[in-house]
């Protein structure tokens, strides 16, 4: 979104080209099922569907977009356009271990990017968004993660994890070993 | 109560009084803490009566407007033959801003019983709770908490056993601070890009899914449930300055204090004193140099305003800034203003929706200019056109984001102007000549 160029966050996973195998059946759909009970139009069970999809294969392909978009009787374009407003929705394979960042001022100023540089050297990544040689780890930058007060946070997958320093960051990665 | 510090004794923790307390995130807990007792109550009072106490109290929503909630509640026209909904708007996203994340990991089921009375005020029988993505703990306690209620017939279509219907659903959001916006909200709970709507029509006429909808913030839905048990009297008294603002107020404090933390003090507190009592001052060897009050969107204030605000909405807004988010973001003299606000551009450009020209092009290019003073490649025109830029981006968008980016940089360039010119006229920042100067 808006008028900056943003890193293009792309791992060179060949997954990308693999023939989709559905994700909705069995305890999946169920969940979808009652899921859309909630809402009085189908379509508003689109952001939990595509995070069944995340959940279940790690990124949200166009395969598995055009599944939801059948199932929420949509197209896989308007399906698209969504998945790419939002941020968290992965549209590649990532690493194992997808490691976000804030940088935002509040953990700016306090020394949000040393953590950066810390765990730039420490997963062998060198460099944000590209994956480490062993495609376990890839470290990227993010917007405030809404823990400004415990500086730095953040995210290993669905792991939150608070006070991160430069020196504690070995420490950290050693429980993604 | 400053957690994750001690709560301090001038602190007045209402909605606070049980965080770092692991028993009352469940049922059993809650309940033994006097939880849902509100809303047994409220069923059993008219919807009206309801809006009347939360109106008296003078009640204020804690989402950064400060619109009164009674009045907000009251344009829910009952009887109308349409569905209502209530959202609860639990997006927290603006910088320096956490205490909606702590009332949810720490009290789910207050939020619970705050969604069922607001719904039930309002003539909802579905409330969604809209949380970000990346709160993965609130989310989690936040369903357990949803689920027990369920399982307890506390919720669902016999609330309480009163024959009521209240749903109460947790919607997760997929990273986007716009969709923190209102009509934004709506827009991605329905399963589109999250887009701002064009006002009018104001969601109470036609909200979520078409439908007459009122928003509202964790906060201030939580504060429903005290006002109700003690009344608009006991909420009104907690007030040290004027009668418009009243109550306790969270505040998460963040930045470069020794005690960051969220803290409860009642409305109209010295913020001086909250500063340097209650936050612990700065870290040893500093001096503070600027407050932000109330998330990034608010003015910056130098630390005379900052010193002589009173803590409320008024307060804030007669010392240069406003009370927003209440989230409080403290610099201290090590800090370069101008790298502070480049990299406060650099969100704004960044969470821009993009549909409007001024806020896609303004936030974008306000950000690449302060980028190239921080990094000394400035020159002397470029304030002029940052506060060109700046006049272009206030008033004329679909949504205030676009002036949220302004106002830091006006602010920043008003009030820390000789920060920017020496940067532009070659001397680099440095944190010790300026601690001296
Ligand atoms: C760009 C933008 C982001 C916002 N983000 C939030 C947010 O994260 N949480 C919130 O409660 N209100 C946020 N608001 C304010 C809401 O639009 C709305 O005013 C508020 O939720 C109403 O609730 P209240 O009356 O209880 O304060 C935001 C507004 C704008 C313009
Ligand atoms: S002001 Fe910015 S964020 Fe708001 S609607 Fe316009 S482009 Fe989108
Ligand atoms: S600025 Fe880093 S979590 Fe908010």
């Amino acid at each position: 979104m808006g008028g900056l160029e943003s890193p293009d966050y792309a791992s060179h996973d060949s997954g990308a080209h693999e023939p989709h195998t559905p994700v909705f059946t069995g305890a999946a759909k169920r969940e979808l099922d009652e899921l859309i009970t909630r809402y009085p139009k189908k379509m508003a069970a689109l952001l939990p569907a595509l995070w069944i999809v995340q959940r279940e294969r790690g990124w949200v392909s166009d395969g598995g977009m055009a599944e939801v978009a059948e199932l929420l009787e949509l197209t896989p374009a308007y399906v698209k356009g969504v998945v790419t407003f939002y941020t968290m929705y992965h549209q590649h394979p990532v690493a194992k271990y997808f490691i976000q960042v804030c940088t935002t001022s509040p953990c700016g100023i306090c020394g949000a990017d040393d953590v950066v540089k810390s765990l730039l050297r420490h997963t062998n990544t060198g460099e944000l968004g590209v994956p480490s040689p062993d495609g376990k780890f890839a470290v990227i930058e993010v917007e405030c993660l809404g823990a400004c007060g415990f500086a730095t946070p953040i995210m290993i997958n669905e792991e939150f994890i608070e006070s991160v320093t430069p020196e504690n960051v070995p420490a950290i990665l050693a429980r993604f070993a | 109560m400053g957690f994750p510090h001690e709560s301090h004794q001038r602190e007045t923790a209402v909605l606070s009084q049980h965080f770092g307390v692991a028993e009352a995130r469940t049922l059993d807990g809650w309940k033994k803490r006097g939880g849902y007792q509100a809303l047994e109550k409220a069923l059993a009072m008219a919807p009206a009566d309801i809006v009347t106490v939360i109106k008296d109290s003078g009640l204020r929503g804690r989402g950064g407007a400060g619109f009164p909630t009674g009045m907000k509640w009251s344009f829910m026209k009952p009887g109308d033959g349409k569905p209502h909904y209530l959202c609860c708007n639990a997006d927290e996203s603006e910088p320096g801003t956490f205490k909606d994340r702590e009332l949810m990991r720490w009290t789910p089921h207050a939020l619970v019983e705050g969604c069922a009375i607001g719904a039930y005020a309002i003539g909802a029988e579905t409330a969604y709770v809209y949380i970000r993505g990346e709160f993965t703990e609130p989310l989690y306690f936040m369903e357990q908490a949803v689920k027990e209620a369920y399982a307890a017939g506390i919720i669902g279509k016999n609330a309480m056993g009163t024959g009521k219907r209240i749903d109460v659903h947790v919607h997760k959001g997929a990273g986007a601070y716009i969709c923190g916006e209102e009509t934004a909200l709506m827009n991605s709970l329905e399963g589109r890009r999250g887009n701002p709507r064009i006002k009018p029509p104001f969601p109470a006429v036609s909200g979520l899914f078409g439908m007459p909808t009122t928003i509202n913030n964790v906060e201030t839905l939580i504060a429903a449930a005290p006002i109700l048990m003690k009344g608009a009297d006991w909420y009104k008294k907690m007030s040290l300055s004027n009668p418009k603002s009243t109550g306790t107020k969270l505040y998460s404090v963040c930045g470069n204090v020794q005690r960051p933390g969220t803290y409860e003090v009642v409305m109209g507190f010295p913020f001086r004193e909250f500063l340097y009592d209650l936050c612990g001052g700065p870290v040893s060897g500093r001096k503070f140099k600027a407050v932000i009050p109330g998330g990034v969107s608010v003015p910056i204030q130098s630390m005379e305003e900052a010193e002589a605000s009173l803590m409320d909405y008024e307060g804030f807004v007669e010392q240069g800034s406003m009370l927003g988010s209440g989230g409080v973001i403290v610099i201290d003299d090590a800090q370069s203003m101008v790298r502070v606000i480049a990299r406060i551009a650099r969100f704004f450009a960044h969470e821009s929706c993009a549909q409007c020209t001024q806020c896609r092009e303004g936030t974008a290019w306000a950000t690449k200019i302060l980028e190239r003073i921080r990094d000394g490649q400035g020159a002397m025109e470029d304030l002029d056109t940052l506060m060109d830029i700046s006049e272009n981006m206030t008033g004329k968008t679909i949504c205030v984001l676009s002036d949220s980016c302004a106002t830091p940089i006006v602010s920043g360039i008003k009030k820390f102007r000789s920060e920017f010119e020496s940067l532009i006229q070659g001397r680099m920042f440095h944190p010790v000549l300026a601690a001296v100067a």
